[in-house]
């Protein structure tokens, strides 16, 4: 027999959220000089959310320049057990406000509920919790005796997790002693000025942080503005090759953490039902908007029948709609934008020749959706399989030898995570050693700690986050 | 009747690509002169495709150089050393070439160290095995300093290539001969063909082909002279995500202890985690 699910809806009356929002430079919400307001809505129902403030060039100067006096007034030469202390107390009321902040999240971006308050709020809070404890501990990391912060940072992130890329980027950089803004993805800037309220209760020191919203042309401004000395940014590849431009032949410092084609490798001595779990978990999690999505099924041959047909059944279970409700395993596509991409590059799929599969499943008529789906018989030149498509769409291909799995599996511009499925041993650790990516997860797969480095090889970008590498970002030998 | 004095045997200075010594397909040369002016020798005048031949070799060598044990590479690099010490009355400065093999014998003890000083066990909460450890990057293009031919291209090569990675140097535009005479040490110290390549000739020609060529991963242009031509490299490097060094804003003292940047520069974390569970 089939259960019905009753809805089970997360009350939203948790969280506050204002019709408007300024911009948040030297511990103040300001209006905006000379910046526009745009609207943030939810991608679940395409309701207007709140209005938010474009930074332009004179706010990003404002709060470039209130970064500047806290770092060399309040923040620099403080000693670090006392920024220690703030960011512990940041955690804490991160975990005092995890719910009403979970469902911010879930109401801003789309992921279902069960991610933001089970996945994305403990690792904000544990980010923070460990980053706190590094503040007085520095000359102990590895980075000489006496590593000295860099100054002020300008961090840009994506929409993908608003808080969780927030609390990577700022807990290190503030831990190591900078300063920084940081600016929100334009269509989920309501938790980073959250956040902002969070500083203040935290009576952080006015100008540590600055938040900053607005587009692409918001974030342009910051990377290359003058006073800034280091860069950090997560999100496309192309964007991320455009800042690569833009600081060449300046002192900034610069870290970027890019788009992936993760390799999810099956071989035939897998447990197939923890695989197919791992695969789901691989590409369905958070819509498939994840950076290090397993998004590239290799299944050896013997067995990609009977793991196809499990995924396929497994698959059909998954519950797609309401984000907010507590059943839901894949809630709505960020924005329109982005579901035109996914369904541009889910047509070329088809057009190129592999066979489509998506499962069975209502979705809500109002709101941004894209079934979860796979394509089989995809070929190694195919778009589906080469470009990220930062969508629940996996494209699955066959392998026979090991030696052909780590070949395909490398056989892309991106490095920055991948699977592997085997119950031998030295398998895992022979193929783990050959793949040319940043993360490896072996009989599992999207895991993420606060203790553990994250970033990617070749066109992934460079630099790591988390775990004592991630200090290396934020300091000067 | 007195015996007529030694006519000697001069030396061809070629390049050296995948293990061999070539001359530059372009068939070009420039004239080498001493400080005095005097002539010293022809060398070889390096083209794009003699870039692009050298990485050809370093990819190729990748495999097989990465995937060697740490305590092989240490020792090779010390073989390094040990040959550089024989053939030190091939070099004019002594002191430099003194300081140049001692700091072969450091980068060589590196080898089988940096995973263990630059690499991590990871306390996760959850029960997970957790481990980061370092890997080559790869290709890395290296523009070696002008100011030291000598001294300077090891303390810019070693630290790059201890750690598995391989090479594509550009040598000191008007003191190549050094660099010359190290590769025909490098070749003869069990090195592997193709791990270090050197092109003597114009920096500013070939350093641009160096920078954009996508099968390159790391670019250091700490002997880059000429900041416009390191602002154009950096930017050409940004096609691939290259990791770039960028030439150093004082000047550099080779004598000193290199530190550990060097070396992590051109290393990629690789995390790899595992459920544990009976």
């Amino acid at each position: 027999m089939r259960f019905q699910y009753a809805p089970a809806p997360e009350s939203s009356s948790i969280v506050d959220i204002r019709s408007s929002y300024g911009l948040f430079i030297g511990g103040e919400f300001v209006d905006a000089k000379d910046g526009e307001l745009f609207k943030t809505i939810n991608p679940a129902s395409e309701d207007v959310l709140a209005e938010v403030t474009a930074a332009g060039a004179s706010d990003v100067d404002t709060a470039v320049a209130a970064a500047r006096d806290a770092y060399e007034h309040r923040w620099r030469d403080l000693p670090g057990r006392d920024r220690a202390k703030y960011l512990y107390r940041i955690a804490r009321l991160i975990q005092e406000r995890s719910r009403e902040l979970a469902v911010l999240e879930s109401i801003d971006n789309g992921k279902p509920i069960r991610e933001s308050r089970d996945v994305d709020l403990p690792l904000v809070a544990a980010h923070f919790f460990y980053y706190a404890g590094w503040a007085d501990k520095l000359s102990y990391a590895g980075f000489g005796p006496e590593p000295r912060p860099l100054g002020v940072a300008a961090q840009v992130i994506p929409w993908n997790f608003p808080l969780l890329m927030l609390a990577w980027k700022i807990a290190p950089a503030l831990a190591a002693g900078n300063t920084v803004v940081l600016k929100p993805a334009e269509t989920t800037p309501l938790t980073a000025l959250h956040f902002a309220e969070i500083c203040r209760q935290a009576d952080l020191p006015p100008g540590v942080v600055n938040i900053v919203t607005g587009a692409g042309e918001t974030g342009r401004l910051l990377v290359e503005h003058p006073g800034v000395d280091k860069v950090a940014f997560t999100g496309s590849t192309e964007v991320g090759r455009a800042i690569a431009r833009a600081v060449a032949g300046t002192r900034k410092r610069l870290t970027l953490e890019l788009g992936g084609k993760a390799a999810n490798i099956v071989f035939d001595d897998a447990p197939v039902d923890q695989a197919v779990e791992g695969i789901v978990n691989g590409i369905f999690f958070n819509q498939g908007h994840v950076c290090c999505a397993g998004s590239r099924l290799l299944v050896q041959e013997s067995v990609a029948e009977e793991v196809l047909d499990a995924l396929k059944r497994r698959m059909a279970t998954l519950r797609v709609g309401d984000p907010l409700d507590k059943n839901t395993d894949v809630g709505a596509i960020n924005s329109a934008a982005q579901l035109a991409r996914i369904r541009e590059l889910s047509d070329a799929g088809t057009a190129e020749g592999a066979e489509r599969w998506s499962a069975p499943c209502v979705v809500p008529d109002k709101g941004f959706w894209f079934v979860p789906t796979i394509f089989t018989g995809v070929s190694q030149a195919h778009r589906i399989a080469r470009e990220e498509i930062f969508g629940p769409v996996l494209s699955v291909l066959t392998f026979r030898t090991p030696a052909e799995a780590v070949e395909k599996a490398n056989n892309t511009p991106y490095g920055l995570s991948a699977g592997v499925w085997s119950e031998k041993g030295s398998r895992i650790l022979a193929i783990a050693d050959k793949l040319r990516a940043g993360v490896v997860w072996a009989n599992t797969f999207n895991k993420f700690d606060p203790t553990s480095p994250f970033g990617g090889y070749k066109e992934s970008g460079y630099g790591r986050e988390g775990g004592r590498h991630g200090l290396e970002a934020y300091l000067a030998r | 009747m007195r015996a007529e004095a030694r006519l000697p045997v001069r030396k061809t200075y070629k390049l050296f690509i995948g293990g061999a010594f070539p001359r530059s397909e372009s068939g070009r040369s420039y004239v080498v002169t001493s400080v005095n002016g005097d002539f010293l020798a022809n060398a070889a005048l390096g083209s794009r495709k003699d870039v692009r031949e050298a990485v050809v070799a370093a990819r190729k060598a990748f495999p097989g150089w990465s995937g060697a044990t740490a305590y092989n590479r240490g020792q090779i690099l010390y073989r390094v050393a040990e040959m550089l010490e024989g053939r030190r009355d091939q070099f004019v400065a002594a002191a430099a070439v003194d300081a140049a093999i001692d700091r072969w014998v450091w980068y060589a003890g590196w080898a089988d160290k940096l995973a263990q000083v630059h690499g991590n066990a990871n306390p996760v909460a959850g029960p997970y095995f957790n481990l980061s450890a370092p890997e080559p990057t790869g290709v890395v293009g290296i523009v070696a300093p002008p100011d030291s031919a000598l001294l300077g291209l090891v303390s810019v090569l070693a630290p790059a290539i201890v750690s598995g990675n391989t090479a594509v140097v550009l040598a000191a535009e008007e003191r190549p001969l050094p660099a010359i005479t190290l590769a025909e040490v490098l070749a003869t110290s069990d090195l592997p063909g193709g791990v270090v390549n050197l092109i003597t000739g114009r920096v500013a020609e070939t350093a641009p082909w160096l920078a954009g060529h996508l099968d390159v991963n790391a670019l250091d242009l700490t002997g880059v002279a000429d900041p416009d031509l390191a602002v154009t490299l950096e930017r050409d490097a940004a096609e691939n995500l290259k990791r770039v060094r960028r030439p150093a804003e004082v000047p550099v003292d080779w004598n000193a202890e290199p530190g550990i940047d060097r070396m992590v520069a051109y290393l990629e974390t690789k995390t790899v985690w595992h459920p544990k569970g009976v």
